[in-house]
């Protein structure tokens, strides 16, 4: 074993010291080569991130959600609505829900107005998003306007702003009175936006929502399980987005580390033809240019890798959050929880590291069977 | 630390079975004296050069039997006869064939290499051997600063890393002038000193004329002439 | 120095960010999203569905809020924001949600 670690040693001795020879080419290939795996490290980690943080976000939302519509389009739901669902089995709480969307002009936003289920907000006060209460410049205790549902004036008192920290789900919210709510959008008492159910057991809750079609018919059911899967088809869209536009040039760079990788210039045809006569093996010869393309990959992989690491989990993603979250008004200021994929990381590995190496390996092993005294003609 | 070397019917083909198959080594029975120093000679095409790459474990005989001290070699598989050969053979080639971007030191020690041996001690091993051949200040340049005559020593030091019992050297004169001859016969005549096998191929007199030489062996179209 | 010592050094230096960032990760995951505890507190208080990621418009601010025909709700490979812009038909479990899907009392 002992022997072994020497001789590796200095079969990395003689391959650095020949890559050393072409040092100006040989690091920019390492850095190029670095650049892509940190590009592709981030898009995949940034994008797994968001999932997983959506995921667990979203295991709290309610088991199912129960919109009305009418003409294909959102109807609000009557009052009576709920005391139907409240009759099936299986089905542990019935709530109305009551929030809607209000574009302020003068920030341009749009925000999304919420009655609290639990808990009450005093009359003529809200609780504002950290995002929406960055852009409109308001702390606690200042007064915000807006033009409600017959264009009057609604003074509303910041008297909380929400936690930054939950910026991700709440960045652009005004929790408000209900009472203040359905004068503002001007709704009649008894009607809701849609409906919440606490399922009592979550498993059941496909059965709960069949029920639910047949006590509502004209209604529409929304699974949890449904909310989470479309953020995972958003992410992995958005991730897919990013990855064919960076597809061409991944593959021009696949091209160029090809023709690095298994072009055997003469010069090196010969060396190794002079490493046989003086006393290599094939066995030494190959381990020397596996070493090679080991060496060059894996130092690209592992620093491209801690790089993307450090760009997604400790710089916010600077370079990737426009493409993966795409243009807003309101931006939620948010740090992901750091998280690595394990399948993921492995698929990069092997998807970088080692077709490099073997490219390098193909050639060598075509100049290295050839009998050693070849220098000697 | 001699070596007996032995070639038993030995012939060697060059794309055998093809046109233009060509005999280079057409039948040698041949014992070579250990610690002496022997010389091939003959025009240039006649095979002395491939008789030395057979002898060597270079290049394996078509027909016939190669024995080193009385062990046959050509029968062996590659790593074996790869092990056999760095042990025993260090070789000067005729274009010295250095690595060219590597420093003198580096090339030097690389056929020791495969054999991992103490580092410190194969550097002051490869330091000793430039300082004798009086390439001590020269031990960090690359080689292709050198002139002939370094570039030889280099070789010469190359060949003798591994300190082994049989040193091959192809047509060593053809790139130099008279006087680094004469000295490149200096190291020769040490060499047998020191109880080495020298192999030589050579078609300049100033060298198969020299006292050192204790053996000419003349070889034409594949075949010893005796 | 040798050759190899000079690379295997750097070796070591990336193999250590790449171990750190490996720690890095797993701290928080063995943390177990405790970070992440009041923001899905939040989420269960308000019965929130969604994430503020795009506040411009009903099929963005909610998702999974809106109509099964507007984008990301059965579209994975969707190549633009409109169900249309498929490559290909999504899988078939994703766009059978029988029995959620009313059935028509006629066939159409």
């Amino acid at each position: 074993m002992r022997h072994w670690i020497a001789r590796q040693r200095y079969l990395i001795d003689y391959t650095v010291a020949a890559m050393a020879r072409r040092k100006a080419r040989n690091l920019g290939l390492l850095l190029v080569y670095a650049l892509v795996v940190f590009v592709l490290a981030s898009v995949l980690l940034y994008g797994h991130a968001l999932r997983r943080e959506a995921a667990l976000l979203l295991a709290e939302a309610p088991e199912v959600v129960v919109q009305r519509l009418l003409a294909g389009r959102h109807e609000l739901v009557d009052v009576n609505d709920l005391e139907r669902l409240r009759g099936i089995r299986g089905v542990r709480r019935v709530e109305g829900r009551l929030w809607g969307y209000h574009y302020d002009p003068i920030a341009s936003a749009n925000y999304t107005f919420m009655v609290p289920p639990e808990g009450t907000v005093a009359p003529g006060t809200i609780h504002v998003g950290a995002a929406l209460a960055r852009t409109r410049g308001a702390e606690v205790g200042d007064v915000l306007a807006f033009r409600g549902v017959d264009d009057r004036l609604f003074p509303f008192q910041v008297a909380a702003v929400l936690s930054p920290d939950s910026a991700i789900v709440s960045a652009d919210l005004v929790l408000l009175g209900e009472s203040d709510y359905r004068a503002f959008f001007g709704i009649a008492p008894g009607r809701f936006t849609d409906i919440a159910l606490t399922v009592a057991n979550p498993r059941e809750a496909r059965t709960v929502a069949e029920k639910v079609l047949r006590a509502l018919p004209g209604s529409r059911p929304i699974l949890r399980e449904e909310m989470r899967r479309t953020y995972a088809a958003l992410f992995d869209w958005r991730e897919g987005m990013v990855l064919v536009l960076l597809s061409g040039s991944m593959l021009a760079f696949a091209i160029l580390a090809w023709d690095k990788a298994a072009g055997l210039s003469a010069d090196e045809r010969r060396e190794i033809g002079i490493l046989k006569a003086i006393g290599w093996d094939t066995g030494d010869v190959l381990g020397m240019k596996l070493w090679e393309g080991a060496l060059l990959s894996l130092l690209a992989f592992l620093l491209g890798f801690a790089l993307a690491y450090a760009h997604v989990f400790l710089l916010g993603a600077a370079l990737l959050a426009p493409a993966m979250q795409g243009w807003a008004v309101l931006y939620p200021g948010f740090a992901l929880i750091p998280a690595i994929d394990g399948l993921q990381l492995a698929t990069l590995f092997f998807l970088t590291v080692v077709p490099y190496t073997s490219a390098t390996l193909v050639p060598a092993w075509r100049a290295a069977i050839t009998d050693p005294d070849q220098v000697m003609r | 630390m001699s070596v007996v070397v032995e070639l038993i019917g030995v012939r060697k083909a060059f794309h055998e079975g093809r046109p233009g198959e060509l005999w280079a080594v057409d039948g040698i029975d041949l014992a070579v004296a250990p610690g002496q120093v022997t010389v091939f000679t003959g025009p240039s095409g006649s095979g002395k050069t491939t008789l030395l790459t057979l002898i060597g474990c270079l290049a394996r005989p078509t027909e016939g039997r190669i024995r080193l001290d009385g062990e046959e070699v050509s029968g062996l598989p590659e790593r074996f006869v790869t092990d056999l050969r760095r042990r025993t053979f260090g070789f000067v080639f005729q274009q010295f064939n250095l690595i060219r971007g590597l420093s003198v030191l580096e090339n030097v020690m690389l056929p020791a290499y495969p054999l991992a041996p103490h580092y410190p001690a194969l550097r002051r091993r490869a330091e000793r051997l430039l300082a004798h051949f009086g390439l001590g200040p020269r031990r960090d340049a690359q080689v292709e600063w050198l002139s002939g005559g370094e570039a030889q020593r280099t070789a010469i030091a190359r060949a003798l890393i591994n300190d082994p019992p049989v040193v091959i050297a192809d047509e060593p004169t053809a790139n130099l002038d008279s006087q680094l001859s004469t000295a490149f016969l200096d190291i020769v005549a040490e060499l047998r000193d020191q109880g080495r096998t020298v192999l030589l191929t050579s078609h300049d007199p100033l060298v198969y004329e020299a006292p050192v030489v204790d053996r000419i062996v003349a070889v034409r179209d594949g075949r010893l002439v005796s | 120095m040798r050759p190899s010592s000079v690379v295997l050094s750097f070796l070591v230096l990336v193999v250590t960010a790449f171990g750190g960032s490996l720690l890095h990760a797993g701290w928080h995951q063995w943390q177990g999203g405790a970070l992440l505890a009041p923001t899905r507190a939040l989420v269960r208080d308000l019965r929130l569905t969604d994430l503020v990621l795009f506040t411009e418009a009903r099929y963005t601010r909610h998702p999974s809020q809106a109509d099964r025909h507007t984008p990301f709700q059965d579209h994975p490979v969707a190549l633009e924001h409109f169900p249309s812009g498929s490559l290909f038909g999504p899988p078939a479990h994703l766009t059978s949600h029988a029995p959620l899907d009313r059935p028509t009392a006629l066939s159409d």
